[in-house]
């Protein structure tokens, strides 16, 4: 009885404090999308190097690709920009740029001092297809599959470690399905 | 022409009183929806570039005649439960919602545990150390000499 009441309380504590470790521990940032393993929301939208012609999602069904959401004024953007140039140097998968909330000349301006690893940039001028794809910090970046379906989700600066760990093994078991 | 002038101040007048009730509407409705820029403040009250977008977006929604569960359904479906302040009852909120009745009643089992012994420890002051209670004719005994007068 008396071993009772003291390990009683000092379960309790444990138990608090297994909770707010893990409370703690986690970016509050990080906010999960509801969108993973859900369809990639629809768009066609005018590409930013020729205006005049159009990307949907529908152009790149049948085939593993990454959507990266960037913008001139966007700091973090520059941070994650070299591993991006060295991705598209790889070859491994295409990358597909959402300009978003940006002026064209001013994105395209950016692209020339700052290299330019996109498949194609597409232009999301009133960020009406970032809110389709629940974007709330730029950067971010979707794996999409074959099939359209949004897979992964990074949000903020794309990391090596999260390129080499996560986000290249899903591409290349995506692309062996 | 008295009478277009009137027609046209009507027709102003009830745009007007339609939009302070579309107003106040959105108002409430995003006053409960989370900001996902600075996430400690609501839609209505932040002044993040998004909370612009999302609030042209709620705007539009709701002049499009969707109703405020159908636009917080849109909202959830695009950034999750996480823009609702008041999140929803399902298996993985139970323990937010009920957690909180779960211990009260813990406590509550907790206290009336506690009660009972003390009581039950009080009443044993009654008892012999052997556990039994005190037999009526020793009681009995005690009364008569307490009643007899001292000599």
């Amino acid at each position: 009885m008396k071993s009772l009441r003291l390990i009683v309380p000092l379960v309790v504590f444990l138990v608090i404090v297994v909770f707010l470790w893990a409370g703690l521990s986690r970016d509050p940032r990080e906010v999960p999308s509801p969108l993973i393993g859900k369809p990639a929301p629809a768009f066609e939208l005018a590409q930013l190097h020729a205006p005049g012609k159009k990307l949907g999602t529908a152009d790149m069904k049948g085939q593993v690709w990454l959507l990266n959401v960037w913008a001139s004024w966007c700091v973090s953007c520059r941070v994650e920009h070299p591993l991006l140039v060295e991705l598209a140097k790889a070859n491994v998968v295409p990358v597909i740029g959402l300009n978003y909330k940006d002026k064209n000349e001013l994105g395209l301006a950016w692209l020339a001092q700052n290299g330019d690893p996109y498949r194609l940039s597409v232009i999301d001028a009133d960020g009406r297809v970032g809110i389709d794809w629940g974007v709330y910090g730029v950067p971010e970046t979707f794996v999409v599959d074959k099939a359209g379906m949004i897979r992964y989700k990074q949000i903020g600066p794309l990391t090596a470690e999260a390129l080499q760990q996560k986000i290249l093994p899903l591409v290349r078991s995506l692309q062996q399905s | 022409m008295r009478r277009l002038v009137a027609i046209v101040l009507l027709a102003v007048a009830g745009n007007v009183i339609a939009d302070t009730a579309l107003d106040a509407r959105l108002r409430k409705l995003e006053e409960e929806l989370r900001c996902l820029v600075c996430q400690n403040q609501s839609l209505a009250d932040s002044g993040a570039g998004l909370a612009d977008d999302l609030r042209r977006e709620v705007r539009a929604l709701a002049v499009a005649g969707k109703s405020d569960e159908e636009i917080k359904q849109f909202l959830v479906a695009r950034y999750g439960d996480f823009v609702l302040y008041n999140p929803p009852v399902k298996s993985t909120t139970w323990l937010l919602w009920f957690g909180p009745f779960v211990l009260l009643a813990g406590g509550a089992v907790l206290w009336w545990a506690i009660g009972r012994r003390r009581s039950r420890r009080n009443s044993d002051d009654f008892k012999r150390p052997d556990g039994e209670a005190t037999p009526q004719e020793a009681v009995e005994k005690a009364r008569e000499l307490l009643d007899s007068p001292l000599e």
